[in-house]
């Protein structure tokens, strides 16, 4: 079983919202993907079963998606934009320092992304899906120490958490 | 100097009640559902065929297509029908949908109870973007507060009227802000393109009849109700009438959203103190991109500054775009192939691979572009872009032709225009130097 006993059930709870089963593969990916901090074959294999297609379309539709990753990944996904606003107001440079300061940290994991809609702060960057705006190289990583001590924390973007309250 | 000012209507709320705008309770404190409760009192064809139609609203999420004239389209008798809502922002530097949505979350699902109820939908889809999460955390409270309170769920407010709302999560796929790959990813698919006809007014999500509008475009509906269609039609200027929030970025002094009435000078919206506040160091606009990332330029000469914020003026006489409504705006230290470099990267990298001239094509003048900014290029590069841009959109005109299913392709290929049309020396000089 990939899901725990909880979030299988708020999988039925995400399955029973559309008229057909298999719209509920990204929403139970995210789900799987906040439990495990990947997107395992065990899970593609359950989210499969659950809304009646293949692993392979699940692996299929997944695939295409840039937020699903298919690898482990540390505790932190770091995702700096440089695209053209955050190009030509330091983007890069933030990118570039995180990159060297957490070289061989399997904690953190830092990708370069597409525009994240924060260009009125620009340079920008998320930190497990958390908006960070206004950015310095070095602030940027006062930011990343400050989830590593545990003093922040992201809220998950699972769709099941809707499910669960709160 | 300008004195030009925003236009609050949209953004009214979450800018005065910056504490509580997106509760229930803040919400209808300052007149949230009262538009639900005047529209349910009203037939629901007249809704569209009456309000919305004589408001002249037009879509806010790039096409600018006439609201009212897409839901006509929907066949007649033909049930169940679906509201999907593009909120899947990722036009590159345009971020008003994400603050309508975590600032405002029940500004807009009035809007969708109103169209649905308007169209005769008793189930609607929020398609949102994956990476907003606390956007998605305020719309989904917004939801459940509603659905208690009555206004969303069974029976509203005693009409008799059901909707019912889900709000589903994107995963980081930027076509899939094109209405018809979002409804491929909305039926769990990779996010590709439909070829159209059918459109999804016709056969849409489920290949029932569908409407796919924007956020923005269904946050308007309420005023546009409360204010009454004509009233609305006065803001404004020629067919584009009301507001629209832009979002302005890059170099300027002040950048953000700002909602200002349709008809404002870009030099207004870029330069007012009150607005965008002008070129930070007291620099010089040495280009700026209109309507998003898909747009071609406008530079820094009084012709285009001068320009009115008019959909139509704006596309007849530059071929440019309002688009989404980003303006993004480079001062004079500016490399614009550089720029044009990094929009080559994006549409590169969000081509779905589904038409072969924009999969190949798209990486190619990312390649290309680089080599130019970098300092590896050959006078004839550009010369070579064009050809290859030529493939993906035949005349390289806007409004753009092309050989692909969706604009995207197309997209690509406006920075190279943009080069080609002010740069052209520039780009050319920065070759020979390297060469």
């Amino acid at each position: 079983m990939a899901f725990t006993n909880e979030n299988l059930a708020v999988a039925q709870e995400i399955l029973a919202r559309y008229p057909k089963p298999k719209s509920a593969i990204l929403p139970l990916a995210h789900l799987a993907q906040d439990q495990d901090g990947y997107l395992t074959q065990d899970a593609m294999r359950e989210i499969a079963e659950l809304v009646g297609v293949t692993p392979a379309e699940v692996l299929g539709t997944t695939s295409f998606y840039t937020m699903f990753k298919r690898d482990p990944v540390g505790r932190l996904v770091v995702s700096v934009c440089t695209n053209v606003t955050c190009l030509v107001l330091g983007g890069p440079e933030v990118l570039e320092h995180l990159e060297r300061r957490y070289a061989g940290d399997t904690e953190v994991t830092i990708e370069e992304v597409e525009c994240l809609a924060a260009c009125g702060n620009a340079p920008a960057m998320q930190v497990n899906y958390e908006f960070h705006e206004s950015l310095t190289p070095e602030g940027a990583a006062e930011i990343v120490d400050a989830y590593k001590r545990g003093e922040l924390t992201a809220r998950g973007v699972s769709g099941g958490q809707v499910g669960g309250g709160a | 100097m300008s004195n030009a000012t925003e236009t609050r209507i949209i953004t009214k709320r979450l800018r005065d009640r910056t504490e509580d705008s997106w509760t229930l309770a803040g919400f209808t404190a300052s007149g949230g559902y009262d538009a639900l409760r005047k529209a349910l009192a009203m037939e629901p064809a007249a809704i569209g065929a009456e309000q919305v139609a004589a408001a002249g609203l037009r879509g806010r999420g790039g096409a600018g297509f006439p609201t009212g004239t897409k839901w006509s389209f929907l066949p007649e008798g033909n049930y169940p029908r679906y509201l999907v809502v593009n909120g899947d922002e990722g036009e590159p530097s345009t971020f008003k949908d994400r603050m309508l949505v975590e600032r405002d979350p029940h500004q807009l699902l009035e809007g969708i109870a109103i169209a649905s109820y308007a169209i005769g939908c008793n189930k609607a889809f929020i398609y949102l973007r994956g990476e907003f999460a606390l956007g998605y955390e305020r719309l989904e409270a917004a939801r459940r507060d509603a659905m208690a309170a009555g206004f969303l769920g069974d029976n509203i407010l005693g009409s008799g009227f059901d909707l019912d709302v889900v709000i589903h999560r994107g995963a980081g796929a930027y076509i899939c802000g094109e209405e018809t790959a979002l409804l491929s990813s909305l039926e769990g698919d990779r996010g590709q393109p439909r070829i159209r006809p059918p459109f999804p007014a016709v056969a849409g999500l489920y290949a029932k009849p569908t409407v796919v509008n924007n956020v923005e475009t269904l946050a308007t509906l309420p005023h546009i109700v409360a204010m009454g269609g004509e009233e609305y039609a006065k803001l404004g200027v020629n067919r584009s009438t009301g507001t629209r929030i832009f979002s302005v970025s890059g170099h300027v002094n002040r950048p953000g959203n700002y909602e200002v009435e349709l008809g404002m000078t870009f030099r207004d919206l870029i330069f007012s103190p009150e607005l965008a506040g002008g070129i930070r160091d007291g620099r010089s606009v040495k280009f700026f991109i209109p309507g998003g990332a898909s747009s071609q330029w406008l530079t820094g000469s009084d012709e285009h500054l001068d320009a009115p914020l008019d959909m139509d003026y704006v596309q007849q006489t530059f071929g440019v775009m309002l688009g989404s409504g980003a303006v993004m705006v480079y001062d004079d230290t500016t490399n614009p192939a550089l720029v044009a470099w990094r929009l080559a990267k994006f549409f590169a990298h969000e081509s779905c691979g589904k038409c072969t001239p924009c999969r190949e094509g798209t990486g190619w003048i990312e390649k290309i572009l680089y080599r130019i900014s970098h300092g590896e290029g050959r006078p004839q590069d550009l010369d070579l872009l064009l050809d290859v841009g030529d493939n993906i959109s035949p005349g390289l005109n806007a409004p753009f032709s092309q050989t692909t299913i969706c604009p995207l392709g197309p997209s690509s290929v406006s920075a190279v225009v943009s080069l080609q049309n002010y740069f052209r020396d520039e780009v050319i000089a920065m070759c020979r130097a390297t060469a």
